[in-house]
C-alpha cells in the first residue's frame, strides 16, 4: 500500500520528469491552487511553462470540525499547468494514474463535462472531471481566460484531490483513517487543524476584524495597482507582493462567508472587489511582461 | 464510378448531450455537399458515412461571349488567342462570336479535401473552445485526429496541425485493447475495427448492450430514459454492473437517495416487487468487464460517502423547523432588484390569500421556499421544494400544508403533472405569478432566446395550472400591463397547441375572450367538435364575410328597427337569430346555416336606402354578437 506522501512523490517524479518544475506550495492562504501566481500569472503570455506542486487549499465553509470523513477545511491539491497543452496530454495524464499504481485496465474512467469558473479572478476554461470508479478524482480544464484575459497560449490544468486519490488507492472510507507515512494517519496530521480552524472559522473569528482586515489588503493592493501606470522602470514594480494582499482578501472574503457575515446581496459586490484587483494585477503583469520582451 | 465515404472526426471527449445535435449539424453540412450522410458518435468521435459517391462532379459548359460578327479579324483572333484556341473553334450565336468552353467535373477527393476542414469547424456545438491558441481553430474539444477516405484513398487536409489519415484509435484502456497504438482501417472493416478494440460505434447498439445487460441482471429499475440517453453518449463501450447499498440507508426518503444515486453519480435506482427502493443500483461502466469487482466495489465505496452526507444534512436540518427558518429567508436574494425571499414569501402568501386558498394554503406559501435555508438544499439544489415538503412532513404538518410544498415547483415542463392538491396549485401559481409580475415591474421579460429566469416556464406553469386545475383568476393575467397579459397569450396559444388544438380554433376562442381559462378550455373543446360537423365551416366561411362586410361599412353597432325588416330570407334570419340565445351552440348551427345561406343569397346588405342598409348591417352585427361569448368564427381558416 501507498501511503499518502509516497503517491505525492510519484506523482511529483512523474511530472518532473514529464519537463515539470516542482514547485513548493505557495506560502499564502488560497482556496485553490489555480490561484497561485504559479498558475494565475504564468498562464498568461506567450511564454511556455510547466510546474507541478501540492497546494494546500483553504475552504472555510467545507469545515465540518473533522466529524465529515470526506470534507475538509484545508485539503490537498496537485496542481499541475501544461503551457502549451501537448496533444497527448489525457495520455499523460491517464499515465500519471499508472503511475501511482492504477491499473487502467481494470478500472472505469469516464471524463464528464464540467467546465471551470472562478469569478473572482475572472478566470474560466472548459473541461472535464474525471470520474474513476464513480468517484472524482481530477479536474481538468482547458484555461481559455484568466484575470479577464484572454490566453494567448491555452495551458491544461490538472488538479488532483490527494486525499480522495488516496483513500481510494488504500481502500479508506474516511480520509482520517488513510496513512500519511508509515505509523502516522492523516488525522494524527491534521485532525487539529480541522478541528480548530472550524472553531474558528464558523464560532470565533471577529467580523469587524476580518472586514478591517479585508479593506487593508485590499487597499495595498489598490494603491500598488494606482502605482503602476505611473513607475518608470516597470520591471521591478512589485506586482506579485501586490497579488499577495488580492490573496489575502479573497482568503478572508471565503473566512467572512463562512461565519455568515455575507448577506447574498453583499456577496456579488465583495466578489467584485476581489476580481477588481485580480483582473488588475493580471493586466499589469501582462503588461510588465510585454515590456520585459 | 461510385464511391464511399468516411469522415472521424476525432476528440477528445465531447459532453453527451450536445453530441446528438452535432451529428444533425454535421448530417445538414454534407447534404449541402450533396451527400446524404448517415452519421454515429461516440463521445470521442464523430462519424458521417455515405455511399455512392462521384468520382468526379460532372463535366460543365461555360459559354464565353466575344466579339461581334462584324469585329475586325484581328480581335477575333485576339479573343480566340485568350480562350487558348483558334477562330475556327469559336461558333456564332446571334450576332456574337461564342465559345462554349468545357469545364471537366473536379474530383470528389479534391471538392471534399477542400470542403471538410470548414463543414468540420462550422458544426454547431453549445459552447466551444480554442486549444492552439488565441487565434486557432475553436471546437467542443480539442480535434486528435481525423480519418477521412473515399474509396481507397486518403481525403487530404489539416486542420488544428491534425493530418487526415487512415488510422483511428481505439479505447482509451481496457482489458481488450490496453494500447493507443493507432489502427489503420478501411472503409468496410472500420466499425469492426472500432468494435475489436472495444468501441460500438452505434448508440443504438450501445443502448440496447445497456438494456439487455440490465434485463439478464434480473432486477427491476426505476426506469430513466433520459440517464440512459446520457449513459449512451457517455461511453464507447457500455456495460452495466449491479451494486448494492446499506440497507440502513432506507431510512431516508427515496426522493434523496435517488437524486444523489441519479444526479450525482449517474446510477439506475433498483425497485424491489412492491416498487419500493431496493438498496442496489446499477452503474454503467465504459469498459468491458469488472473480473475483480474492484469497479463495482469502488463504486459503493463513493455511494456510501454520499449518503453519508446527506444523512448528515437531513439529521442537522431537523434540528430547525421549517417555521423557524422563514425569517432566515431575509438573508436570501431572490433578485438583486426584487429584494429577499422573504418579501417574496410575503407577496406569495397574499396572492394564495387573492386566489381563495384556505389556511392551509397559506401556511404552505409561508414555509413554500424555507427549504432554500438547509443544508440539504443547499447540496442538492434540484430537490427545492421536495425537501421542504418531507421536512413539513417529518415536523407534523397536516398532509395538504406538506404536500403542497412538496409539489409547489411543479409542472416543470408541459408533460409534466400539475400539483395533487388545490392547496399545491394555489402555491405553485401564485410563486410562478408572482416571479413573472415582478420581472415585468422591473423590465426583465425574456427577449429572444435570453430567458435567464425561466418566465416562459414559468408561465406555461401558469397556463397548466390554470387549465388543469379548473382555476379561473382573470385578474391576475390582466391587470399587470399590457406585455405581461401579451406574455400570457403566447403562453395559451403554445398551450392549447401542444394539447392538439388548431391554430385557428386557439384564435377564434381567444378572440372571444382568453382569461378565463378553464372556461377556454370548454369552449375549444365544443369547437373542436363542432368544426366536424357539415354546416360549421360554410357558417364560418359566412362570418368571415360578415366581418368583412361590417369593416367595409367601418359599422361598429346601431340601433335595429324589425318593422324595416323585409319579409322572406331576412325576417327569416332574423327569427333565427333571435332563437340562438335560447340554445346551445351545437343545436344553432344546423338551422342557422341555411337561413344565412339564403339572406346572403337573396339578400343585397347594401340596400339603396340607407335606413335599409343600416338596419341590415345592425342585424349581422348582432348575429356576431350571439357568439361573442364563445368564438370568433371569422378567425376560423375555411376551405371554401
Amino acid at each position: 500500500m501507498e501511503s499518502f506522501q509516497q503517491i505525492i512523490f510519484k506523482l511529483k517524479q512523474y511530472w518532473a520528469e514529464r519537463g515539470c518544475i516542482i514547485q513548493e506550495p505557495y506560502d499564502v492562504e488560497v482556496g485553490a491552487g489555480t490561484m497561485c501566481p504559479e498558475t494565475f500569472l504564468r498562464v498568461l503570455g506567450p511564454k511556455p511553462y510547466r510546474v507541478a506542486y501540492v497546494q494546500p487549499s483553504r475552504r472555510p465553509a467545507d469545515g465540518r470540525y473533522g466529524e465529515n470523513p470526506n470534507r475538509l477545511y484545508k485539503h490537498s491539491q496537485l496542481q499541475v499547468i501544461l503551457k502549451p497543452s501537448p496533444a497527448d496530454v489525457i495520455e499523460q495524464y491517464l499515465g500519471s494514474l499508472e503511475a501511482v499504481g492504477i491499473d487502467l485496465t481494470q478500472h472505469d474512467i469516464k471524463f464528464e463535462e464540467d467546465n471551470w469558473e472562478a469569478p473572482t479572478l475572472g478566470a474560466w476554461g472548459v473541461g472535464w472531471q474525471v470520474m474513476l470508479d464513480g468517484l472524482e478524482i481530477t479536474q481538468f480544464t482547458y484555461f481559455q481566460q484568466c484575470g479577464g484575459i484572454d490566453l494567448d497560449v491555452v495551458p491544461a490544468e490538472l488538479t488532483y484531490g490527494l486525499e480522495r486519490l488516496t483513500a481510494f488507492l488504500q481502500v479508506k472510507d474516511s480520509v482520517y483513517g488513510i496513512e500519511w507515512a508509515p505509523g502516522f494517519s492523516y488525522g494524527d496530521v491534521r485532525f487539529q487543524d480541522e478541528l480548530q480552524f472550524s472553531v474558528y472559522n464558523f464560532e470565533m473569528a471577529e467580523v469587524q476584524t476580518l472586514w478591517k482586515l479585508f479593506d487593508l489588503y485590499e487597499g495595498e493592493a489598490a494603491r500598488l495597482l494606482a502605482a503602476y501606470p505611473k513607475y518608470a522602470e516597470k520591471a521591478r514594480f512589485p506586482l506579485l507582493p501586490a497579488y499577495d494582499q488580492v490573496l489575502k482578501c479573497s482568503n478572508l472574503f471565503n473566512t467572512l462567508d463562512s461565519r455568515g457575515a455575507i448577506s447574498v446581496t453583499e456577496r456579488v459586490g465583495v466578489i467584485q472587489r476581489v476580481r477588481k484587483l485580480a483582473v488588475g494585477v493580471a493586466h499589469a503583469w501582462a503588461d510588465q511582461q510585454e515590456a520585459a520582451q | 464510378m461510385s464511391l464511399p465515404f468516411l469522415l472521424e472526426i476525432g476528440t477528445e471527449e465531447i459532453p453527451d448531450w450536445m453530441i446528438p445535435g452535432a451529428l444533425e449539424s454535421l448530417r445538414g453540412q454534407l447534404e449541402g455537399l450533396g451527400i446524404a450522410a448517415r452519421t454515429d458518435a461516440t463521445p470521442r468521435r464523430l462519424v458521417a458515412r455515405a455511399d455512392g459517391l462521384l468520382e468526379r462532379l460532372p463535366d460543365t459548359e461555360e459559354r464565353v461571349t466575344g466579339p461581334r460578327q462584324t469585329a475586325p479579324a484581328k480581335a477575333v483572333e485576339g479573343f480566340a488567342r485568350k480562350q487558348g484556341i483558334t477562330p475556327a473553334d469559336l461558333s456564332v450565336e446571334g450576332e456574337y462570336y461564342t465559345y462554349l468552353r468545357k469545364k471537366l467535373g473536379r474530383r470528389m477527393i479534391d471538392v471534399l479535401a477542400e470542403s471538410l476542414p470548414g463543414i468540420i469547424l462550422k458544426i454547431a456545438f453549445p459552447k466551444t473552445m480554442y486549444w492552439t491558441g488565441k487565434t486557432g481553430p475553436r471546437f467542443i474539444r480539442p480535434i486528435r485526429w481525423l480519418v477521412a477516405l473515399l474509396g481507397d484513398d486518403v481525403i487530404p487536409f489539416e486542420l488544428a496541425g491534425v493530418h487526415s489519415s487512415n488510422i483511428t484509435v481505439g479505447q482509451r484502456r481496457t482489458l481488450q485493447s490496453a494500447s493507443q497504438a493507432g489502427l489503420p482501417v478501411t472503409i468496410e472493416n472500420y466499425e469492426q475495427t472500432l468494435r475489436a478494440n472495444c468501441v460500438i460505434l452505434s448508440a443504438a447498439a450501445r443502448r440496447k448492450k445497456i438494456e439487455d445487460e440490465i434485463a439478464a441482471l434480473g432486477i427491476r429499475l426505476k426506469p430513466d430514459p433520459a440517464l440512459l440517453e446520457t449513459l449512451v453518449y457517455l461511453t464507447e463501450y457500455p456495460t452495466p454492473i449491479l451494486g448494492e447499498f446499506d440497507p440502513q440507508f432506507l431510512a431516508l426518503p427515496e426522493e434523496v437517495l435517488i437524486t444523489v444515486m441519479r444526479h450525482h453519480q449517474k446510477y439506475f435506482s433498483v425497485e424491489d416487487e412492491s416498487g419500493h427502493l431496493a438498496p442496489r443500483f446499477v452503474a454503467v461502466m465504459n469498459t468491458s468487464a469488472d473480473p475483480e469487482g474492484l469497479v463495482r466495489r469502488g463504486n459503493e465505496r463513493v455511494l456510501r460517502a454520499r449518503f453519508n452526507d446527506a444523512r448528515f444534512f437531513w439529521q442537522t436540518d431537523q434540528r430547525k423547523k421549517l417555521a423557524d427558518r422563514v425569517a432566515d429567508l431575509a438573508h436570501v436574494t431572490f433578485q438583486a432588484k426584487l429584494g429577499s425571499y422573504l418579501e417574496k414569501t410575503d407577496r406569495v402568501v397574499t396572492l394564495v390569500n387573492r386566489l381563495g386558498g384556505d389556511e392551509d394554503a397559506q401556511r404552505a406559501a409561508r414555509l413554500a421556499k424555507a427549504d432554500l435555508t438547509t443544508e440539504l438544499v443547499k447540496e442538492f439544489t434540484e430537490l427545492q421544494g421536495i425537501v421542504g415538503g418531507l421536512y413539513a412532513r417529518a415536523q407534523g404538518e397536516p398532509d395538504e400544508v406538506w404536500q403542497a410544498i412538496y409539489d409547489h415547483y411543479k409542472p416543470e415542463s408541459m408533460e409534466d403533472s400539475v400539483p395533487r392538491s388545490t392547496a399545491g396549485r394555489l402555491v405553485s401559481l401564485a410563486d410562478k405569478l408572482d416571479t413573472l409580475i415582478e420581472c415585468f415591474r422591473i423590465g426583465m421579460a425574456p427577449t429572444g432566446s435570453r430567458d435567464p429566469f425561466g418566465l416562459r416556464r414559468a408561465a406555461q406553469g401558469v397556463v397548466k395550472i390554470m387549465v388543469e386545475g379548473r382555476i379561473n383568476a382573470p385578474m391576475l393575467l390582466t391587470e399587470n400591463g399590457e406585455e405581461l397579459s401579451e406574455f400570457f397569450k403566447d403562453r395559451i396559444r403554445f398551450y392549447f397547441r401542444e394539447r392538439g388544438f388548431r391554430y385557428d380554433e386557439v384564435n377564434a376562442a381567444m378572440a372571444a375572450f382568453w382569461w378565463d381559462l378553464p372556461n377556454l378550455e370548454d369552449r375549444l373543446v365544443r369547437l373542436q367538435e363542432i368544426r366536424s360537423t357539415p354546416n360549421f365551416e360554410p357558417l364560418a366561411a359566412s362570418f368571415k364575410r360578415i366581418k368583412n362586410i361590417l369593416r367595409q361599412a367601418d359599422f361598429a353597432g346601431g340601433p335595429f328597427t324589425p318593422s324595416l325588416l323585409e319579409p322572406g330570407p331576412e325576417s327569416e334570419l332574423y327569427d333565427e337569430i333571435f332563437r340562438i340565445g335560447q340554445q346551445p351552440i351545437e343545436t344553432t348551427i344546423g338551422a342557422l346555416r341555411p337561413k344565412v345561406d339564403l339572406f346572403f343569397d337573396k339578400v343585397l346588405v347594401n340596400a339603396p336606402d340607407p335606413a335599409v342598409r343600416a338596419n341590415r348591417l345592425a342585424m349581422l352585427h348582432g348575429l356576431l354578437e350571439q357568439f361573442r361569448t364563445f368564438a370568433d368564427f371569422s378567425e376560423i381558416v375555411t376551405n371554401s
